[in-house]
Parts: C-alpha cells; structure tokens; sequence
C-alpha cells in the first residue's frame, strides 16, 4: 500500500516545524541575549483612592470644629454667649487656615536641619515648593499621597487643636484675647509638638535603614544602626523616642486640655459661679455637634493612616467601636452614680472614647479599643465632677477632664493595647513602619516612650501657655468686666445675639 | 372695673380659657412666667454641676372685667385650674380705673 501525504498533514507538519523554530529562536534570543539594564525606579505616583479619601478625610475633620465643636460647645453655654462660642471657633479656624499656610505647615513638618528633633524649617514658607507634583510618604513603604493632601489633612488637625482650648475660659475671655492667644499659642506650642511627635523625613529611608539593620549581621550589625540612626536623628525627637501617637492624643487633646486647664485657673472663676445657674441652654445643639463630632472623627482617626488600606479601616472600626463603648459606659455609670442617666453624659461619654482612642485608632485591635472605651467614661466622669468640685477651678467646658484626661488614658492606653498579645498591631516603635519588624514589643519600654510623650507635653504646653496667658494678658487684658460678663458676650464682644426672641 | 390675675399651671390654660368664654369672657392677655410657693423645684445635673432650680414655670392670665362678674369669673377660674395639688396656684384682683378699645374709642365697660 503506498503512504500519501494529504495537503492538510503537510501543513499541519509545517505549523508545528515553523513553531518549533519560532520558539527555539525565542529561547535563543533570551539566553543570548545580553541581560537588559534594570530599568530605573519609577516616580513614585499617587493612587487615586488614597487621594480622594485624604482629601475627603480633610473635610470631614473641618466639620469637626464647623459646626461640630462649635455646637457642642455651644450648646453648654449660656445663651447670652452662644454667638461668641461660635464666633471663637469659627475665627480659630480661619487664623489658622491663614498661619498654616504661611509658615504653620513649614514648622511642624519641614526640614531643620540641626534643629530637626526639636522644630521645622522656613523651607516649606508660603507653601514654597509645596505644588500638585510634591508627593508625601505614608506609612507604607513606595505609596505616597499629593503633599497638597497631606498639607490641608494636617491643617484641620491645626484648626481644631487651639479651638478645642476656648471651652476651658468660656464666657468670660475677651475676643481679642482669644485671637492673640491663638495666634501665640499654635506658633510656639502646637506647631512644635506636632513636629515631634509626627515629623519623621523619608520614612521609606528609615524603613530601608532597619531592614539592613535586622538582616546584618557581627560587625556589620554596628555600621547598619549608625546608619540608621543617622536617618532618624533629624526626625521629631518624640517620634525617635518611639512614642507612638496615631492621630494626635497627645498632639491635639493633652496638649489642649491642659491649655484650657492653665487658662481657666489663670482667668478665674466664671462671676457667680458656683451660686448662679449656669446650666447648659441647648442639649439638643451639643448632642447635634457631639454627633458630628463623631461621624468627623473618622476623618481624623482613619485619616490618619494617610492612604486607603486595612489599618485605615482597623482605625474606622476602633473608632466607632471604643465611641459606643464610652458613651454607654458613661451613661451607665452616670446611673448607677447620680441616680438618672443623662443626654450630656451619653456625649460627653462618646467624646471622651474618641479622645481616648485616638491615639491608639491604628494600634490597637477592636476588643483593646472598646476596654480603652469603657475604661477612660468612668475615669473623665470623676474629674468632670469631684476632682474639679473638690479643687474649685472653672473649666467651664470641661476641656481638662474630658480632652487632657482622656488623652492621657489614651496614650498610655496606646502602649498597653499595641501589643500583638493584646490584638493590637505590635508597631512598637516608629523603625517597624509598615511590617518591618525591627523590635519586639516591650511593655517597659513602650510605656517609657509613651509617658516621655505625656510629660514632654504636659510641660510644654502647661508652661508654655501659662506664659503666654500672661503676655495676653498683659497687651490687651484677658477677661471682660463684670457689668458685660453679666450682660453677656454676644452684645458686649459681638454686638449681636444669638437668639432675638 | 376689676383686673382678675391668675397664676396657674401651664396645662390647665386651655381648660381655663374655656371655662372663661363659657361665662362671657372673650378676651385675656397670657403671660410666661416662673415663680413658686409651697411647690419644691427640682435639681438639675449638668456632668460636675448640680442646681437646685426653685422656679418653676407657671402661666399668668389678666382678664380686665366689670366689678359685678368677678366671682363668677373668680370662680370659674378656681374650678378649671384646680388639681389638688400643690402649686395650682393663686389669683389676684386689682382694681383697674380706666378701659379704652383703642380700634373703637369705647371706654370703660364698653370696652372690655
């Protein structure tokens, strides 16, 4: 029998012969190839999630100071100075839109130079070089958001921290005084503080800097830590000590309780107080601006993480989570104390777990943030109402019990929850950004760093704006007559009223 | 003429009102005020701050009306207003000299 070749085996034969050789040269070419160059890192680039959330993050912690702050406090005030609360809060946050952006965010987050562990530079003066190019590191190592969104983030964050003082001397500091203070008080106190606790230059050189540390190894163990801390000797010296503080309970609540503490006792008493009723003349403003309050502190919290990821929504969580936790809490023990269970104490309670958790909002897991929520009701309840009556200071506010004990609470909270043990993230110091695990958690240690943060603060700005309640003092006087204390600071400072009816 | 003032409880003013137009009256002038007697307060706590508040809000009527109907209007206040409890309150008769309808120019018991 004769073999014949059908056209259609002859060009099927053929395919596979010319892919043989297609792929053989293929192979050829890669192994004979010279090895391609590496091409060079590309720029790092903004993702448009990350953005869009920090931008959207920004708003909603402007919300917290207008109308949030400024309803819940208010609302606690008489209503002869309901308009001179809100005017102070909404001034506040218009001076220092305007500082920051001249010279505010250059001093809390440029470079210094020598001086980097205690203050910023002129470097970023009027936004120099601040454009839509710039981009800022995160905590992740190559994602980076626009500067411009790190700037304005940041910036509220500066709005509301000298805002939330003016509920310590309510009712009775004049207007120009206020403003004076303010524009001292975030120069050289807030600005300070916040580079350094927060300041920390190329954080992906630091992150690259402890990898080599923990892989090195004999000798080359010392070169890699000298190495390392030479990049991490010019940032924030609380960051360097590895205070951790995710979104600023040191920064903007101890730092502004005891402001509003100092400024409380250096103005006196409220005229009358103590014999007049000076009961709150709104609950449903304050409940409306301690909800907004809450829905803002998303912002702050998981805003802090400064892109979109899981920890932005650990931070979400242990906000929402350690806010109910508090709110009840108070709101328990407000009954079980005082024999009646009230609408002030449900949100001072929620406020007071939201001081509490912000410093811990990244660190610590959701069950750790509802103890901290628990927790901090019970322990602010105590100085809102016997410490203060036992030591006769007029905190009108209550801005020291609730915002400087309730920071308090939280950053030593912070220490404890941090540890993975605990459900927390086990960061225990500012090297571990983003899984670099260069240390093992030590409570000891953790603790130290933590109350270093607490005391710096607590001293420097104790000290601090107790010296500068005394120039104000001094230049233009710190508190009202009586005759317009009595008739109210909405007509005396304002010349309007709040209410016509 | 006489004015007839009553400081009575808040809720008992439309019980009031009616029972007064029920006997001719069609006309009075409401006021809110605070005041107290043999009522206690209440205490107000506010987180630290506890107040003891005495004053507690009541409602004041004046009715301008002849001399001849003020038992009868005194009377018919007295039953609308009255709970039995304590802080029900109190009425008061002033003796009024001059009445004009500012619309009409009446005066006196014409007016009221």
């Amino acid at each position: 029998m004769t073999f014949k070749l059908s056209s259609r085996a002859i060009l099927t034969a053929a395919a596979v012969i010319a892919c043989g050789l297609l792929i053989a040269d293929v192979a050829l070419a890669q192994t004979a190839a010279p090895a391609v160059a590496p091409a060079a890192a590309p720029a790092l680039v903004p993702n448009k999630g990350d953005t869009a959330w920090m931008l959207i993050c920004s708003a909603l912690v402007l919300m917290m100071s207008i109308p949030g702050l400024a309803l819940f406090y208010g609302g606690l005030v008489r209503s002869k100075n309901m308009a001179s609360v809100l005017t102070q809060v909404f001034a506040i946050v218009a001076l220092v839109g305007v500082l920051w952006t001249l010279y505010g965010y250059s001093e809390a987050f440029g470079d210094g130079g020598s001086l980097s562990p205690y203050i910023g530079g002129l470097g970023k003066v009027f936004m120099k070089g601040v454009d839509a190019n710039a981009v800022a590191a995160t905590f992740s190592n190559g994602v980076v958001i626009p500067e411009l969104a790190y700037f304005v983030f940041q910036m509220t964050f500066a709005m509301i921290t000298p805002a939330l003082i003016v509920g310590a001397f309510a009712e009775r500091m004049k207007f120009s005084a206020v403003m004076l203070f303010i524009l001292l008080w975030v120069t050289f106190i807030y600005f300070p503080i916040a580079h350094w606790v927060w300041y920390i230059p190329a954080p992906d050189d630091v992150a690259a800097a402890a990898k080599a540390l923990a892989a090195a190894t004999g000798d080359a163990k010392v070169a890699a830590q000298a190495k390392l801390d030479a990049i991490t000797g010019s940032a924030g010296w609380l960051a360097g000590a590895g205070a951790l503080d995710f979104a600023g309970g040191t920064v903007v609540h101890i730092n502004a309780g005891i402001a509003g503490l100092v400024g409380a006792i250096v103005i006196g008493k409220r005229t009358g107080y103590g014999k007049e009723l000076m009961a709150p003349h709104s609950l449903t403003m304050t409940m409306i601006g301690a909800s907004l309050l809450w829905v803002g502190w998303f912002g702050f919290n998981a805003g802090s993480n400064l892109e979109a990821n899981g920890v932005t929504a650990l931070a979400f969580v242990n906000t929402m989570v350690a806010t109910a936790g508090a709110a009840l809490s108070w709101l328990l023990v407000e009954w079980l104390a005082k024999g009646k269970p009230s609408l002030l104490g449900i949100c001072s309670g929620a406020v007071a777990g939201l001081v509490a958790v912000t410093p811990a909002s990244g660190f610590a897991g959701p069950i750790g943030a509802l103890v901290l929520g628990l927790i901090v009701s019970p322990v602010c309840l105590f100085f809102v109402s016997t410490v203060k009556n036992a030591l006769g200071y007029d905190d009108a506010l209550d801005v020291f019990g609730v915002h400087c004990v309730g920071g308090i609470i939280g950053a030593l909270g912070t220490g404890i929850l941090v540890n993975p043990a605990l459900g927390g993230v086990g960061i225990t110091d500012y090297t571990n950004i983003a899984g670099n695990n260069a240390g093992t958690y030590d409570l000891a240690v953790q603790m130290i760093a933590q109350f270093k943060a607490v005391a710096a603060t607590l001293i420097w700005s104790g000290v601090g704006s107790l010296i500068l309640y005394k120039i104000v003092d001094a230049v233009v006087g710190l508190r009202v007559t009586v005759e317009r204390e009595r008739e109210g600071l909405d007509i005396t400072e304002h010349g309007e009223r709040a209410y016509t009816a | 003429m006489k004015i007839v003032m009553a400081i009575i409880k808040p809720f008992k003013l439309d019980d009031v009102r009616d029972a007064l137009t029920g006997i001719g009256v069609h006309g009075m002038t409401v006021t809110e005020v605070k005041g107290y007697g043999r009522q206690k307060g209440h205490t107000e706590i506010y987180r630290g701050a506890e107040y003891a508040v005495s004053f507690l809000p009541k409602i004041k009527i004046e009715v301008a009306v002849p001399a001849k109907d003020v038992d009868t209007v005194v009377t018919a206040i007295c039953s609308a207003a009255k709970t039995g409890q304590i802080g029900d309150g109190k009425i008061f008769v002033f003796g009024l000299d001059q009445a004009v309808r500012i619309r009409t120019g009446e005066t006196d018991d014409a007016a009221l």
